[in-house]
């Protein structure tokens, strides 16, 4: 029987802004690269805290710090977030992402290193996130109707079981969840060329399609401006190749599966840029799965569909990683890393109906607390976009 | 047993989703779209998740799938033939 989706309810924690998440993390934020060290001694000093090191943030400037900020900021503000330590080199870039996360109005503290030295910041910042593990502890999961939850997509080492099996099943799961009111994502702009016109097709107005095309020619320009060869090899990959996909009109028409047959894409965003309401957002993207999924989660999403074909291992730090596959080989040789297995798609053992309630499914226990597997893995690929080089 | 996979009729390719199909084999098909059963005959071995041409092609045909415009053909291929990277490539970039 069909998952009745009109009475569907999740326990989730019910942040101070109204938003929802369904994790409960407490993260030591580094706001650039030379403050990891400091970070990873605080989430060392008190259990339960998670750091989140990266190799960014000195000397960036224009539209690529203003991505950094937002990145941070935006992860910072997620609903699986429940408290925030800052650290940064100075005060000044420190406290501008406290105070971006303060917006929530969920606890978050910073500490600048700069006439302190590591020893003492770690000392004052760990003091700080004691405080917020030990309040963490004490907030209480409650009862969710299922448009409180905001869920994106994202594929990754796709083959051509991919177009077939998985991410036809996301489609699936996305137009019962859009008939919800569910805030939905997807993104991945060079892995749309030879589909765009399909996208474009299925933009609720003028304007959005607009949006979308804007996005969608200015990352062809990038690729334009440094490109060396086809691309072969990188997009798609050479995991693609091996997995039979022989061209990125190929790859992008089997990823477009994914926003199903219904949905309609009802705005555009920029990297990182929260969506202002319910329906499907397309984010403009790289299509690399870690960069994208960190994106996703600054935006504010809280689970993530991710479709496999040759077995992508990705997660994140904040955001629970869905997996689903389809190939069957990969089932078998990496099992572990499927949350969801889709195979029986192909063998005709499972309708396209019964796979996407298989993922809905799967996607209410990992967001009442069940752990996903790139979770208890301990995948927490934390990856910043950069759109040009530092100054 | 489904051995491929075609999406769409008028699909030029499909895809093997078995592991192990070797030249001269007869392979049993599944049309997705209309759920019709349709055969081809491999004549190379075709490793699972590549494709088998469902018809002849000639260099500078276009490949059909999904109903779309999914590349160029730069060698040529014969029915039940391995269609990939060697023979044919992306119209973009």
């Amino acid at each position: 029987m069909a998952m009745d989706l009109s009475k569907a309810s999740f326990w989730g924690y019910r942040r101070e802004n109204g938003r929802v998440g369904v994790r409960n993390h407490v993260i030591i934020l580094p706001v650039d690269d030379i403050s990891n060290a400091a970070a990873e001694a605080v989430a060392n000093n008190i259990k339960g805290t998670l750091a989140l090191p990266h190799p960014y943030g000195r000397l960036q400037f224009g539209a690529d710090l203003d991505l950094h900020f937002r990145t941070l900021i935006g992860t910072g503000c997620n609903p699986n977030v429940a408290a925030v330590v800052v650290i940064g080199i100075e005060e000044g870039w420190t406290q501008k992402v406290v105070e971006g996360i303060a917006k929530t109005g969920k606890p978050v503290a910073g500490f600048g290193i700069e006439l302190h030295g590591d020893i003492d910041t770690i000392q004052r910042a760990s003091r700080a996130a004691k405080e917020f593990v030990q309040a963490a502890g004490e907030l209480r999961r409650e009862e969710r109707p299922l448009k409180d939850l905001w869920v994106s997509t994202k594929c990754g080492e796709s083959d051509t079981t991919s177009g077939c099996g998985a991410n036809p099943t996301v489609g699936n799961a996305f137009d019962k969840l859009y008939a919800r009111g569910v805030t939905l994502c997807f993104g991945e702009t060079t892995e749309l060329t030879g589909g765009e016109h399909l996208v474009a097709a299925r933009c609720k107005n003028d304007d959005v399609r607009k949006k979308f095309q804007f996005m969608f020619d200015r990352y062809q320009a990038v690729i334009d401006r440094h490109k060396t060869s086809d691309l072969s090899e990188s997009q798609p990959t050479k995991g693609n190749i091996a997995g039979g996909l022989t061209t990125i009109e190929e790859k992008a028409l089997g990823n477009i599966q994914k926003i199903g047959r219904k949905c309609v894409v009802d705005g555009v965003l920029d990297k990182a840029e929260e969506p202002t309401g319910p329906g499907l957002w397309f984010m403009d993207s790289s299509s690399a799965a870690a960069e994208m999924v960190t994106l996703c989660a600054a935006a504010g999403f809280a689970v993530h569909f991710f479709p496999t074909g040759q077995g992508n291992v990705i997660g994140n730090p904040i955001l629970p990683v869905i997996k689903l596959c389809a190939n069957p080989r990969t089932v078998r040789t990496m099992g572990e890393h499927i949350d969801v297995d889709v195979s029986g798609l192909l063998r005709k053992e499972l309708s396209p109906d019964q796979a996407g309630d298989a993922l809905l499914e799967c996607m209410l226990r990992t967001a009442n607390g069940r752990l996903t597997a790139a979770e208890a893995l301990g995948h927490r690929e934390f990856v910043l976009t950069r759109l040009y080089e530092s100054a | 047993m489904i051995q491929f996979v075609v999406h769409e009729e008028g699909d030029g390719v499909g895809v093997v989703v078995v592991e192990g199909v070797k030249a001269g084999q007869t392979l049993a098909g599944w049309i997705m779209e209309d759920d019709k059963d349709v055969k081809v005959q491999a004549r190379s071995d075709i490793p699972i998740g590549h494709k088998v041409a469902l018809k002849d092609y000639q260099p500078g045909d276009t490949v059909i799938k999904y109903g779309v415009d999914i590349g160029k053909v730069v060698a040529p291929i014969k029915q039940g033939e391995h269609l990939h990277v060697h023979n044919v490539k992306t119209k973009r970039w």
